[in-house]
């Protein structure tokens, strides 16, 4: 049994009162038939870029917007129409929404006294869940004298103690700075594998996806593109979106007749470095090199595979090859690695043979 | 060729006057201090030396009569009567003000067809002159046509008519409700500020963990709004308790002084009795309650600003 579950939700925001009166039909389809479905424990990342419904996705799963069609299903029944307090569901905002008047254990104990849980048992419920997430010297602390770090733990335990069947996650790091963000990203996966919960994480960022998901799925216009493990959306994207959307840099495409061929940076190396026989030459023009954290990123266009494409080209720091800019030199792809979209629709297409190699 | 663009620069360099913050200060900050010194200031002070004289209006010569016009008023029972009615009047309209205001502005933050139909009259009291709304309540509670007691006659609530103005404890009910009904738009806008400024997050986590409506109310909404609240309140009460015109109009201090406050009695000695001296020594004694009353308001604000 899936913990949860969405079928053909479709979410349309027409706006205003008045907008809807004066001018019908105008309406943004924020969801547009998304059916995704969450193993229990399973961690879940939505990612896409902003206005792709994935915030829209996480607040109808949480109750907190009603689908226009479609259903939600926790724990295998249909909520839609509940309110959000009989969802079991517990959720981290963005900005955390802590209750600035209260202090962090009154935060903390603010969904069970909801609950009418007698006192010792709340009690021992937000020692254990303080514990759990070091804050215990806070707890006395108003949210002001924290740090954003100790913000969202404390965000954290608050979802934690109602023992809830899934967690939402609204882009909890985005409040962080890039250093405390990398901890904080170890941190969230650690506590997620220790209490078990199904969660689900809503993410731009797609280092964030790739480095807690499950499984990832990636949303644009409100539909979801591919749903998949990180291994699989990045090595096999469903469609162009999904294939310059993961990766940076993006995978490169070029147009070749009716199809497109698609290879990430870092296939693309010079021909000498990748096993004759499985290869697809291609020439390539150098334009600029830069000198990236021991990759070395070759940008140039190729000639001859299809139409003259600018690509990037990722080299290891163990290609020695000389490569300077203005020459043109010999590169390759190792025919497996080579991903072929039609390129008029953009979905993935069969594989064809390219100049003999196969 | 050199020297041209040279002077052009220095020109454009030199501040002009609009440049000097120390000169825009003062230009800016001087209507209003001409204003609150010949408006506020200078009338204060006249009526601190019209206390301490025996001014009439028939006899307008300055002589200092020192404590006199104090002790007459102290020896007056109407004096004390009327203080107290000014506490009773101003603390029961604040508690209605800030409990009615409290719930339109929760109507006005709501989403619903038909919500400006409603913001407009609830704002309707508030835009309304003061003396023409009094009037009509005048006619609503009139002893022999008040429609009041027509309805609450045909409800069988009442058998003969209440005469609303000429009871003690209903005159004071009626000037209390009139006060209140036509400042509570004022409070229920401010406050509705206050709700507007909740960020909306908060309200939703508190939704998620599980808060129903009244938790909500009561351990989010209100504790973040509480200093919003405390200024409309006091708002409430500075203007209830330097006003006359409600009991003015509806009972003229009546029935035998049982609804006259504080200002309305200084007016009534003072300038319609025509001893200025004694009607400067009664209005005098707002003075201490009033500032007591502003300067809970600046701390209040000050509690708004980010903490």
């Amino acid at each position: 049994m899936n913990t949860v579950e969405v079928k053909g939700l479709v979410k349309t925001f027409d706006g205003h009162v008045r907008a809807r009166r004066r001018r019908r039909g105008d309406a943004v389809r924020a969801l547009d038939g998304v059916d995704l479905a969450a193993e229990p424990g399973e961690y879940l990342v939505l990612l896409g870029p902003s206005g792709c419904g994935k915030t829209t996705l996480l607040r109808t799963i949480a109750g907190l917007e009603q689908p226009t069609e479609g259903e939600v299903l926790i724990g295998g029944n249909v909520v839609n129409g509940l309110p959000p307090r009989v969802r079991q569901i517990a959720m981290v905002f963005q900005s955390y929404a802590l209750y600035p008047h209260k202090t962090v254990r009154d935060n903390i104990v603010f969904p069970l006294r909801a609950e009418r849980m007698d006192k010792a048992e709340r009690a021992e419920k937000a020692r254990w869940a303080a514990e759990l997430l070091e804050i215990e010297p806070l707890l006395r602390r108003k949210p002001r004298q924290l740090s954003g770090g100790e913000r969202q733990r404390v965000a954290l335990a608050r979802a934690l103690v109602r023992d809830p069947a899934v967690f939402l996650l609204d882009e909890p790091l985005s409040n962080l700075d890039a250093k405390m963000r990398a901890t904080a990203r170890d941190e969230l996966k650690r506590f997620q594998e220790r209490v078990g919960t199904t969660t689900i994480y809503v993410t731009h960022d797609q280092a964030e996806a790739m480095g807690l998901g499950d499984r990832i799925a990636v949303l644009e216009h409100g539909r979801v593109r591919q749903a998949g493990t990180p291994q699989e959306v990045y090595d096999d994207p469903a469609d162009t979106f999904v294939a310059t959307f993961i990766g940076s840099p993006p995978m490169n495409l070029v147009k070749r007749g009716d199809r497109l061929v698609g290879f990430r940076p870092e296939h693309l190396l010079p021909a000498e470095v990748v096993p004759a026989g499985r290869r697809v030459t291609m020439p390539l023009s150098v334009e600029r090199m830069e000198y990236l954290s021991g990759d070395r990123h070759v940008y140039g266009t190729v000639t001859g595979l299809g139409e003259d494409t600018r690509v990037i080209a990722r080299l290891p720091a163990t290609v020695v090859t000389p490569i300077a800019a203005g020459e043109t030199h010999a590169f390759a792809v190792e025919a497996e690695r080579l991903r072929f979209f039609d390129a008029a629709e953009g979905v993935r297409a069969e594989p064809e043979t390219i100049g003999g190699a196969r | 060729m050199t020297a041209a663009p040279a002077v052009r620069r220095r020109a454009r360099t030199r501040a002009g006057l609009a440049d000097r913050d120390g000169f825009l200060a003062w230009a800016l900050l001087l209507p209003s201090v001409v204003y609150i010194v010949a408006l506020v200031g200078v009338p204060f002070l006249l009526a601190v030396a019209f206390a301490f004289s025996d001014v009439t209006t028939g006899d307008p010569s300055f002589d200092f009569v020192g404590f006199r016009n104090f002790t007459e008023i102290f020896h007056d029972g109407v004096f004390w009567r009327a203080l107290v009615n000014t506490l009773v009047f101003t603390g029961a309209s604040m508690v209605l003000i800030v409990v009615f205001g409290k719930i339109l502005a929760n109507v006005l933050v709501a989403d619903f067809h038909g919500k400006w139909f409603v913001r407009f009259l609830v704002l309707l009291p508030w835009t309304t002159p003061v003396a023409l709304s009094t009037i009509s309540w005048l006619w609503f509670l009139d002893s022999i046509y008040s429609p009041v007691d027509w309805v609450l006659r045909h409800a069988g609530l009442i058998s003969g008519n209440v005469v609303w103005l000429g009871r003690p404890w209903t005159a004071m009910g009626s000037v209390v409700a009139v006060q209140a009904w036509r400042l509570t738009p004022l409070a229920a806008v401010i406050m509705m500020a206050g709700l507007v400024a909740i960020p909306r997050d908060i309200d939703e986590a508190a939704r998620i963990d599980g808060a129903g409506f009244w938790r909500r109310m009561f351990e989010v909404t209100i504790p973040l709004t509480l200093p919003v609240i405390a200024v409309a309140g006091l708002f409430g009460a500075i203007m209830t308790f330097t006003d006359m015109t409600v009991p003015y109009v509806l009972t003229r201090g009546g029935p035998t002084h049982s609804t006259d406050v504080l200002a309305s009695w200084a007016y009534f000695r003072g300038i319609e009795g025509g001893d200025v001296g004694q009607g400067a020594a009664i209005a005098l004694f707002l003075f201490p309650l009033l500032l007591a009353g502003a300067v809970a308001i600046l701390r209040a604000v000050r509690r708004l600003e980010p903490q």
